[in-house]
């Protein structure tokens, strides 16, 4: 972005998002939906598109779309209607998409997008829902077969389109971020781009700044990843901006993204200019949605991220920042909570949960649901440490054994006799000692060696085996030696 | 054993004599696989065979005769069914070279409820090609001819299924009415031929014309047969999204009763204008006075976008069928040609090999009124002409119970006659579109002959779901005309 700001264009990026939805069957039909099952076994008469075979829509997925649109704050049609999408492809059993068109499911609605110096809303067109295609798998350097998987044919999709609102590389990326929390806040989608559950393509142009009309945009397909889609358009914007420099004129044309190469490519053949020849697709009803179904629906609705966030950071005394890290996965922000309920210093759990937790979690390749070391015995060390039965110190050491052992951190105390000694009448008889052991020292450090302060309180937890309480230690000696 | 009298016995005489155990199933379905094999081949209105699972369910029949077992609504009846009903275990041609060794995985709807309703499917009937045409001149698999006389087409697209009952195959046969599919080669053939209300009978397994006017329709020699047979398979199915949940009563039964109040009936002036045969408007006329006669209430009533119906209805119908038939690619089942020269080759070998020319045709009319441009003049004035259509039809209904007219502006013409102008051809359904448009009930039944013995078929039209007092009615003027079948 600095480098175009700089020249003075300004990005005009617009997101064309595919998220497939996790119902437990497609859209049309009773298959299931198994992400690696055996190619075709997961297909029947309607997905394959034999001749008489209708569709019967799948309810659910009218469910999460309106979930969707909801919680974007778009419009919830409570008429909208399915159109046939014509082309041919292998892929493609019926010749045509089962999509919407001109009446979709949902209109409008926005989202938020935070970055480090600003946030701002990217307004959405629309939302509609889809049926997914089945899968060409092109023979290696393109000699030999093509095969077809037709097991994700017919899996229902939404396709969330944004306004050309986003302004740089970054903000598609936090786009996408954010999508794909909301979609895992409301669990209809996985939203995870490499296994192609959620898709993006982009289209990009450049202007001036303080221009109003837009350039001639080009189309960016095969964004594999979050950082691919960053990345791409990175290298539109530069490569746009090097033809409007030279004085010349951006071609319109779908691009592929290379990300082995990072670089973009023109696609072979028709694509381009193809006449879709919607109609709308006699075999369903519209879909008519109740007022009294959708309230339902809004009523169920979770507590959204950008919700959860401003509560946890109320609730919970914690920087909108660390709330921001927190609610990064709805199962993190639960887990939180569960602690943060048991415990007094919310703040403190708050940062063990983002150095700890995390780092324990990401080291072990775990999500957040499987991590061993549950809410509540978390909340157990940080009471311990809370009530002083272990210090600071202690608790990290113990919380790395419980997650090496899986033992409880009482278990663990207790079974190395790691209670924290912070009585002050035994703490003080083993100073007193050692400052009658110790006179020559006691001696230098009263006459100004103030740095030899550290020496003593090492003395006394290696008299105590490191289990005296640090602060008590601290505060005793200084008594002792200062007094 | 060949059955004596079985080319006279109505479905009903059938169902009563098995339940008298005067009759086997299994006599009945060879005597009817015979006939589909002589008669059937002869008039080329068969297309398969279905021996083996005909013989098995004629079987069942019979060992719930002899166990005693309650009876079904078509036990031991033998039917055909036109080929674009899948069946599995037996190829559905479609009447095209593009699926002529299709197996379907599954069974239509329709052909279930036959199996569950005790019918003995004997055969897959011939057709025009997708059901595409109206003198059953367009099958793959040659010409249908009519049992009226040799020269002369069955009408179409259900050709097949007309001439088998004609023929006296079977009693009942279904074919499918998307523009008069059922109705026009029933008049042609002289026989009865409903088309239900669109909805009232599922889509399921029918292979898609015009989806949002294709319906399975029964034909048969009397209307109480007719009735029987569109009571075995209407009614909601969960797999057809455009399958309505309705009041299905016993339509057998009840047309039974005749009904004290005489209906109001309506004859719309644009059904009775030019370009109708003029021997066809006179006995039609003939007919309307015996009705009068009766005592029923005439009424002259307007359908004022009439005229309208047949460019819109194939605007609409083709539209619909580009896309129905853009499956047919050679990827997945069919003919296949060309796949080792690639994509696009594979594509226009199979769809060049696969399908005829009037197929092609309306592949390419349908596609064009899609077309970015074209869509808003074609497809969606059509849309908008047939909404007028069914304005048409309601305000009509306000003032009338039933609408009578010709089914067809000529009886049965002869083969190669009309088969080098497709506009011609197009203009047989003028009477027959409006009501799959609309979505109403309609049916034919036949009401005289001309001069040279060709049958005439009078069309009767009812509101939606009206098919108890469609059925009812047209009994009734059955009897009026006492039309002699032989």
């Amino acid at each position: 972005m600095d480098t175009v700001d700089k020249i003075g264009y300004e990005a005009v990026i617009g997101l064309e998002v595919h998220a497939q939805l996790q119902t437990q069957s497609k859209m049309f039909c009773g298959c299931g939906i198994v992400f690696g099952a055996a190619p075709n076994s997961l297909t029947c008469p309607v997905c394959l598109g034999h001749p008489g075979a209708l569709p019967v829509l799948n309810r659910r997925a009218v469910e999460y779309a309106v979930k969707m649109i909801l919680a974007v704050g778009g419009e919830v049609r409570k008429h909208s209607i399915f159109a046939r999408k014509n082309y041919f492809y292998p892929d493609l059993p019926k010749g045509y998409q089962i999509s919407q068109y001109d009446s979709p499911i949902g209109l409008g609605g926005s989202i938020q997008i935070e970055l480090p110096e600003y946030s701002r809303d990217i307004e959405l067109i629309g939302i509609h829902l889809e049926e997914d295609a089945g899968k060409s798998i092109h023979p290696e350097g393109g000699e030999g077969e093509t095969k077809i998987d037709l097991n994700r044919c017919g899996v229902p999709l939404l396709e969330i389109v944004t306004r050309p609102d986003i302004r740089s590389p970054q903000e598609a990326h936090r786009f996408l971020s954010k999508l794909k929390l909301i979609m895992q806040y409301l669990k209809i989608c996985s939203g995870d781009m490499e296994k192609g559950a959620l898709r993006c393509d982009a289209n990009i142009s450049l202007r001036r700044r303080g221009e109003k009309s837009f350039g001639t945009r080009t189309e960016l397909k095969n964004l594999n990843s979050f950082r691919a889609v960053e990345r791409a358009l990175a290298y539109e914007i530069k490569r746009h901006a090097a033809i409007l420099d030279a004085g010349g004129k951006v071609i319109q044309e779908t691009l592929l993204w290379n990300d082995d190469d990072q670089k973009s490519e023109a696609m072979r053949g028709k694509e381009e200019s193809e006449d879709y020849r919607y109609f709308p697709e006699p075999d369903l009803i519209p879909i008519k949605l109740e007022q009294s179904w959708i309230d339902e629906i809004k009523s169920d609705q979770p507590e959204l991220p950008d919700a959860r966030r401003e509560r946890l950071a109320k609730e919970y005394d914690i920087t909108s920042y660390d709330a921001g890290v927190l609610t990064g996965s709805n199962e993190l922000a639960d887990y939180f909570e569960a602690v943060a309920a048991q415990v007094e210093d919310t703040k403190r759990v708050a940062n063990w949960l983002m150095v700890d937790v995390l780092r324990e979690i990401h080291e072990r390749k775990l999500e957040v649901g499987e991590f061993f070391i549950t809410p509540n015995m978390l909340a157990e060390l940080l009471c311990s440490l809370e009530s002083d039965i272990i210090s600071g110190k202690m608790a990290k050491e113990i919380f790395r054994e419980m997650a090496a052992s899986g033992k409880s951190a009482g278990a663990i105390i207790e079974e190395q006799d790691l209670r924290q000694i912070s009585d002050s009448t035994k703490l003080t008889a083993v100073i007193e000692e050692i400052i009658t052991q110790e006179a020559i020292q006691v001696q230098k450090y009263r006459e100004g060696k103030r740095q030899l302060f550290d020496f003593f309180v090492g003395q006394v937890m290696k008299a105590t085996s490191g289990k005296a309480n640090p602060e008590m230690v601290n505060k005793l000696l200084k008594e002792k030696l200062d007094g | 054993m060949m059955i004596k009298d079985y080319r006279e016995l109505t479905a009903a005489e059938i169902v009563r004599r098995i339940r008298a155990g005067q009759l086997k199933a299994v006599d009945l379905a060879e005597t009817a696989l015979q006939l589909a094999d002589s008669e059937g081949r002869r008039l080329n209105a068969v297309i398969t065979l279905c021996h083996q699972k005909a013989i098995s369910q004629a079987e069942q029949i019979d060992q719930k005769v002899a166990s005693g077992n309650e009876l079904p609504l078509l036990a031991g009846v033998p039917v055909i069914v036109k080929d674009n009903i899948v069946y599995s275990g037996y190829p559905t041609t479609c009447g095209s070279r593009i699926l002529e060794n299709y197996i379907s995985p599954y069974d239509a709807t329709c052909i279930k409820k036959l199996e569950e309703a005790g019918a003995v499917i004997i055969a897959k009937a011939n057709m025009d090609e997708f059901a595409m045409g109206s003198s059953n001149e367009n099958s793959a698999f040659g010409p249908v001819k009519n049992p009226v006389r040799d020269d002369l087409v069955p009408g179409g697209s259900s050709g097949g299924s007309a001439a088998v009952v004609a023929a006296g195959i079977v009693p009942i046969a279904y074919g499918s009415d998307t523009g008069g599919s059922v109705r026009q080669p029933a008049a042609l053939c002289g026989v009865v031929g409903l088309k239900p209300t669109y909805g009232a009978v599922s889509r399921y397994g029918l292979i898609a014309f015009a989806s949002s006017t294709d319906q399975i329709g029964p034909l048969a020699r009397n209307v109480a047969d007719c009735a029987l047979a569109y009571e075995a398979i209407a009614g909601f199915d969960p797999n057809d999204s455009t399958s309505a949940e309705f009041d299905h009563p016993p339509y057998s039964k009840s047309i039974e009763k005749l009904s004290t109040k005489k209906p109001r009936i309506g004859i719309p002036l644009e059904y009775v204008s030019e370009g109708i045969d003029d021997e066809v408007r006179t006995m039609i006329d003939k007919t309307i006075e015996k009705v009068d006669a009766a005592g029923y209430e005439i009424e002259k009533i307007s359908l004022p976008h009439t005229e309208y119906a047949v460019s819109a209805y194939y605007m609409i119908a083709n539209a619909e069928a580009s896309a129905n038939l853009a499956r047919y690619d050679g990827v997945r089942y069919g003919r296949s040609a060309g796949r080792e020269q690639g994509l696009d080759t594979m594509y226009s070998e199979t769809r060049s090999e696969g399908f005829g020319t009037e197929v092609k045709r309306r592949i390419m009319l349908g596609t064009f009124a899609l077309s970015a441009g074209y869509y808003e003049n074609y497809y969606r004035k059509a849309q908008k002409v047939r909404e007028l259509i069914k304005i048409d039809f309601d305000k009509a209904f306000d003032s009338v119970d039933l609408i009578l007219a010709p089914t067809s502006p000529t009886a049965a013409f002869g083969v190669g006659e009309k088969s080098g102008d497709p506009l011609q051809m197009y203009l047989s359904d003028i009477l027959t579109v409006p009501a799959n448009l609309a979505g109403i009930p309609a049916m034919s039944i036949p009401c005289d002959r001309t001069a040279d013995g060709r049958p005439i078929g009078l069309q009767i039209m009812a509101p939606a779901f009206g098919e108890k007092k469609l059925l009812t009615v047209a009994g009734q003027i059955e009897q009026m005309i006492g039309y002699n079948y032989a």
